[in-house]
């Protein structure tokens, strides 16, 4: 059981590292992007393809895919984002959409249904273990991507409070008429903004492809997951991000444990009863609590 | 009233003789299999079905401003229901529509949850519904998994007759929800969605009642749907969860809509024509087709967010099934800008969405 618990909270580690992106780019840009997930299973292809054709470590394929994550994410908001947010609110969300499919099928296209991994190239560290006290193994990998979640949410948080640059993409986010009034260039933080956003997109899909498998449609359960880890943890800053994405986590390996097959289903009934419970208590959706996280932040 | 008035139109010749050309083509449609092949009259059956898909699909997203990717779970609950009907002894043909209804009122408790989040929340919360109900559906002993299993009483009745029937029934049930349809956004219903959609807090306080009316939206939006999923396990015969419950099919439905037009009454239609013309002609290459359709989807999102019908009604003042309002001035009036106002289009259905 303390063993279902630890490995519990190392994979809420990746999902809140996949919610991040999209938790992110939603309370600064107010856009839910629907192609969250598909862009991160674009980033887990194009280390694959580093990898194995190259034989470039995925580690060392972050240097290149992470610059052009946010090569993308500048492009995103330039070209799409931007454009289809001054139709009102509902036209990004069919604009991501698309933008969604496109990517699922061309990378059906290029790369066919067979489902694949970056494990093979990280050698050892896909399996190796720490032992911990109490005879718990915990994966090294696992570990990694739960510091690493850590330490991007934390980094996020910083970056918004404390540099220049984080402040004006705050107010921008706030008010962008005011904002350029008083000097802020709303355009480019917003573009900067949605680079950051694909930064973290591009390492959750690194690990994506390093502790599971992927394949071209798996986009879709990524963006799921990303979006429930969101909701589930709404509360407060970044840092309910992680908390969401370890309860998602938890409610997971508790369905496992029920039914063979209710690992999924546990992730969307902890979903359905968080929405329930925030719905007729405080009356708050991710919405509300976002612009309070930013109010509190600010 | 002096001369000088304007005139509030409900319609224009064009829609009048719209009207009656609606009624010769149903007619026609409904005598149409006496001279069609019988792949022709599946194929039109599947039109029949993507134009249900459509119009529902608009009346939540294009009227309601409520845009869902997980309508699939209504398409596939539909089939479910009636599989399940069916398997229970009632007739093949009637469990179609009591499943349509009890997806209705599936519905409503789904409606209380999701209706209290907003634009990309609803959209994406939508898309949890339909992947646990997927989940949840699969764990039924009679579905088998993935595996599936068929609507097998329908074996009972000859080719043929089958044909007809699911063919008829398709037309009828398209017609019954797009005159339902129409008739709710004629009355005073319509104008509470549009004012909805336009600005909820504006119209709440003008005494709109925002919730009730989003509710009776999703629910018929349910309705139809469920309909179309039952209707197409009737053609396709074989249920498999995860046919039905792809959100492909919520990809076809947002694709009809966006390029026919969203929130007008006729683009869904004309979409839905479109989406059924493509799919003959490149259907068969797979992937490319779906390609083909997300970037479609993508630039009419951008470049043309009225689809092909608002922009040449806006363009040219068309209104054929017309569920708004407009003013006309009488001739030679000036309007308070100096210029004479001429049958101009006045947009009264101007797309926020």
């Amino acid at each position: 059981m303390m063993n279902q618990i630890v490995q519990g909270v190392l994979l809420g580690g990746y999902y809140a590292l996949i919610a991040c992106g999209l938790s992110f780019m939603f309370s600064v840009m107010r856009i839910i992007n629907l192609a969250h997930g598909s862009l991160a299973v674009l980033s887990a292809f194009a280390l694959w393809l580093l990898a194995s054709r190259f034989h470039i470590s995925p580690f060392l394929g972050l240097l290149v895919v992470l610059p052009l994550m946010a090569a993308i994410g500048w492009a995103l908001q330039r070209f799409l984002l931007e454009r289809s947010a001054r139709g009102g609110a509902l036209l990004p969300i069919l604009t991501t959409f698309g933008l969604a499919i496109v990517i699922d099928n061309v990378l059906f296209e290029q790369f066919g249904a067979d489902t694949r991994s970056l494990a093979p190239f990280i050698g050892s560290l896909s399996y190796a273990s720490w032992e911990w006290p109490g005879s718990l193994y915990v994966g090294k990998l696992a570990v990694i991507i739960f510091i690493t979640a850590v330490v991007l949410l934390g980094g996020l948080q910083l970056f918004l409070t404390r540099t220049g640059l984080g402040r004006s993409i705050r107010a921008t986010s706030e008010d962008p008429d005011t904002a350029g009034i008083v000097g802020v260039d709303a355009r480019r933080s917003m573009a900067i903004a949605a680079a950051i956003a694909m930064v973290t997109v591009g390492l959750a899909g690194a690990f994506l492809g390093m502790r599971a498998t992927f394949d071209p449609y798996a986009g879709a359960t990524q963006l799921l997951f990303a979006f429930e880890a969101a909701v589930i943890g709404g509360a407060g800053s970044l840092w309910g991000t992680l908390i969401g994405g370890i309860v998602l986590a938890l409610a997971q390996t508790l369905g496992a444990r029920i039914h063979p097959q209710g690992f999924l289903i546990g992730g969307h009934v902890a979903f359905l009863i968080v929405l329930f419970i925030r719905l007729y208590t405080s009356g708050l959706g991710l919405h509300g609590l976002l612009r309070l996280s930013t109010r509190k932040a600010s | 009233m002096s001369t000088a008035s304007p005139v509030i139109e409900r319609g224009t010749a064009a829609s009048r003789t719209a009207g009656i050309g609606v009624l010769s083509i149903i007619l026609l449609l409904s005598i149409a299999p006496q001279f069609l092949s019988a792949g022709a009259v599946d194929r039109m059956t599947a039109l029949f079905i993507y134009v249900i898909l459509a119009a529902m699909w608009n009346a939540l997203a294009g009227f309601g401003g409520l845009v869902s990717v997980g309508q699939q779970v209504f398409f596939g609950l539909g089939a479910y229901f009636a599989i399940r009907l069916a398997n229970a002894g009632l007739n093949p043909f009637v469990s179609l529509f009591v499943s349509a209804v009890i997806v209705g009122a599936v519905s409503w408790p789904i409606s209380l949850f999701m209706l209290r989040l907003r634009n990309g929340e609803f959209a994406i919360g939508m898309w949890v519904i339909a992947a646990l109900t997927h989940l949840l559906v699969n764990l039924d002993r009679l579905i088998q998994g993935e595996t599936g299993t068929s609507l097998i009483s329908l074996n009972v009745y000859d080719a043929s007759t089958r044909r007809l029937t699911i063919y008829w029934l398709a037309l009828a049930s398209m017609t019954a929800l797009l005159a339902i349809l129409f008739g709710l956004l004629r009355g005073s219903t319509g104008a509470a969605i549009r004012a909805i959609r336009d600005n909820e807090d504006a119209a709440a306080s003008v005494g709109v009642r925002v919730t009730g009316t989003k509710r009776l939206l999703f629910m018929l939006a349910a309705f139809g749907i469920g309909v179309a999923g039952a209707l197409w396990l009737a053609t396709a015969i074989t249920f498999q969860p995860k046919t039905y419950f792809n959100v492909q099919w919520t990809a076809y439905m947002i694709f009809m809509v966006l390029v026919g037009g969203i929130g007008t009454f006729e683009g869904a239609i004309l979409g839905a024509l479109l989406f059924f013309l493509i799919e003959t002609w490149f259907g068969g290459t797979g992937v490319w087709y779906l390609i083909g359709l997300g970037a479609t989807a993508l630039v009419f999102s951008l470049l043309l967010p009225r689809g092909l019908w608002g922009t040449l009604e806006e363009r040219f003042g068309w209104r054929l099934l017309s569920v708004g309002y407009r003013v006309r001035l009488p001739a030679g009036v000036a309007d308070p800008t100096g210029e004479t106002i001429s049958p101009a289009p006045t947009a009264p259905h101007r797309e926020k969405a």
